[in-house]
């Protein structure tokens, strides 16, 4: 077998020869990102950035819905500071705040927004707006349960008929509504047989595998909204927006992550950016934003009357908080 | 085509060039920085002996297969605001990505070269010695030798890193501006926003452009290592 013995030079010699392949590839990759970097930074021609930005830690299905992106565009052109919005799981967007690693959060979970606060992690709770959830179904609706007002009586009715349910199976605020509803009803779910799925996914997913199992799901009206035209879906249980049961309400909070507590958050642009979505420009935005024509959200921010209920837990018992 | 609530198409374009360049910028200098860091370890590690080598040999092969959501998870929390490294500023920004994305691929490419390096004959080495070459230049002569090995070292780190989601998601957050523009938003990770919203085939047009793009890097490396045989 032949060896071949590179002596020093040559190895030298070889790396000087593809010197200038190497420098073109080099010097093409760089001009390409740095086109790539100017092209975007001309992308916007709005009044000039602070540089600054604000995190906003928020749901899937708050994000999904697009509403935030029609938000946070007004406000960046108005304040000239970037909003980087994080969407994740409810429990995900409660831990960015409570780390500090957002400077506000917007969820639908009242009893972990109230954490939040009892904890010190946030303050300056607001109430933001309501969107509901609807029941959804195959057409043929084998519960039989369209046009119920009750949801509690819907969810026993798909038990009864063991209709398939998909269920989003991860903790979401979709998720603890599901499992308030059965919880209301009575019922659990570790008893349920095969038709009850635990898909542990987002909404927009299990909205497929329902449609595809011609199986029932609680969805958030976005999502279902969005979906519609791609599934043979039907809503069977509306929300109380169209004037269905107050249990499938959805209340919206925003708060601030304390500087207090985390001083590395950008408390003032925190709180400019919960100005701007709780104030008449803000609200207007959420009143009409509309995905296939149908408005997802009422806003709940603006009111005359002091709702003192909205600054502090739900279960608050008057006293000062400290322990 | 991308959205049902988006309407221009200059801002899907827009969009997806953010993430292309997002993507490539991660991963490509992740994958710079590590082989820079992996080849002179693999080199070392390759050509000693010590006690407890085939220990470490074996921990650097189970790092290959760690999982990229642990991974991530481990740099949020360090450089969480609450962390201990949370001064740097770093969670939520593509750094942040290079970061965990360095931490993925080094194992892979150490120790793909480690096996590569290796399987240099003994006397190659030896003849680069006797004709006067350095510490350095012993090493270059490995490194030519195992060239097609290495080469196929940091192409795995690369398909490693460009193509994991989980570290990216938890680091970078996935966050795109309302003018579609990407801040943390790679292309596996638009896949990702794409799939959980139920638009399957928007996340399987994405991953045929990852795909592609992962070719051409491919393509270009292969380009390389081909220059080298008209010195044969």
């Amino acid at each position: 077998m032949q060896t071949y013995f590179p002596s020093a030079p040559d190895v030298v010699s070889m790396a000087i020869q593809r010197r200038p392949l190497l420098a073109a590839i080099g010097s093409g990759v760089a001009v390409g990102l740095s086109g790539c970097a100017a092209l975007g930074a001309d992308g916007g021609s709005g009044p000039e950035s602070s540089g600054e930005t604000v995190t906003l830690a928020t749901t899937t299905s708050t994000y999904d819905t697009g509403l935030l992106d029609a938000l946070n565009a007004p406000f960046e052109e108005r304040y000239g500071v970037t909003v980087n919005t994080i969407s994740d799981g409810t429990g995900a967007a409660i831990e960015t705040g409570r780390r500090g690693d957002s400077d506000v959060v917007i969820v639908h979970a009242r009893s972990q927004e109230d954490a939040l606060i009892e904890s010190g992690d946030a303050i300056n709770r607001r109430d933001l707006m309501v969107n509901d959830y609807v029941i959804l179904g195959p057409s043929d609706d084998p519960a039989g349960i369209a046009g119920d007002d009750d949801a509690v009586a819907a969810f026993e009715a798909i038990v009864d008929s063991e209709s398939t349910f998909v269920s989003r199976g991860d903790n979401s605020g979709t998720h603890t509504r599901e499992r308030d509803i059965w919880e209301a009803a009575g019922l659990e779910t570790a008893e349920f047989g095969g038709w009850y799925r635990d898909a542990g996914q987002g909404m927009g997913a299990v909205i497929v595998q329902a449609d595809r199992t011609d199986g029932y799901t609680l969805a958030d009206r976005g999502t279902a909204r969005s979906m519609a035209t791609e599934t043979d879906l039907e809503v069977h249980v509306d929300g109380p927006i169209d004037g269905g049961p107050a249990l499938l309400a959805n209340p919206y909070g925003i708060a601030a992550v304390n500087p207090a507590v985390h001083d590395s958050v950008h408390y003032d642009l925190a709180m400019a950016y919960i100005g701007f979505v709780t104030g008449t420009d803000g609200q207007a935005i959420i009143e009409d934003y509309t995905v296939e024509g149908t408005q997802l959200f009422v806003p709940a921010a603006l009111t005359e009357d002091p709702e003192f209920g909205q600054y502090v837990p739900e279960t608050w018992d008057g006293s000062d908080g400290d322990e | 085509m991308l959205s049902p609530l988006v309407v221009d198409a200059p801002f899907e374009w827009h969009y997806i060039r953010s993430i292309i360049r997002v993507s490539l910028y991660v991963s490509l200098t992740a994958v710079v920085l590590s082989t820079l860091f992996s080849l002179p370890i693999a080199l070392v590690l390759g050509f000693t002996e010590f006690r407890g080598k085939t220990l470490l040999t074996s921990l650097i092969n189970t790092g290959m297969g760690f999982p990229s959501v642990v991974v991530g998870l481990i740099v949020l929390f360090a450089l969480s605001n609450d962390g201990p490294l949370g001064s740097w500023d770093l969670v939520f920004t593509p750094e942040a990505m290079i970061i965990s994305q360095f931490v993925l691929a080094a194992p892979v490419i150490t120790g793909v070269s480690l096996a590569a390096v290796g399987g240099v004959e003994q006397n190659v080495r030896d003849a680069a010695y006797a004709m006067g070459g350095t510490t350095v230049d012993v090493a270059l002569v490995t490194i030519k030798e195992a060239r097609y090995g290495i080469a196929t070292a940091v192409l795995a780190g690369f398909g490693r890193a460009i193509s994991e989601v989980g570290s990216v998601l938890i680091v970078g957050g996935n966050i795109a501006g309302s003018d579609g523009t990407s801040v943390t938003r790679t292309l596996t990770t638009a896949i990702q926003l794409e799939a959980r919203q139920g638009r399957f085939e928007t996340a399987m047009l994405l991953g045929a452009i990852l795909v592609v793009l992962v070719l051409l890097v491919n393509a270009i490396v292969v380009r390389l290592g081909n220059g080298g045989g008209r010195y044969r």
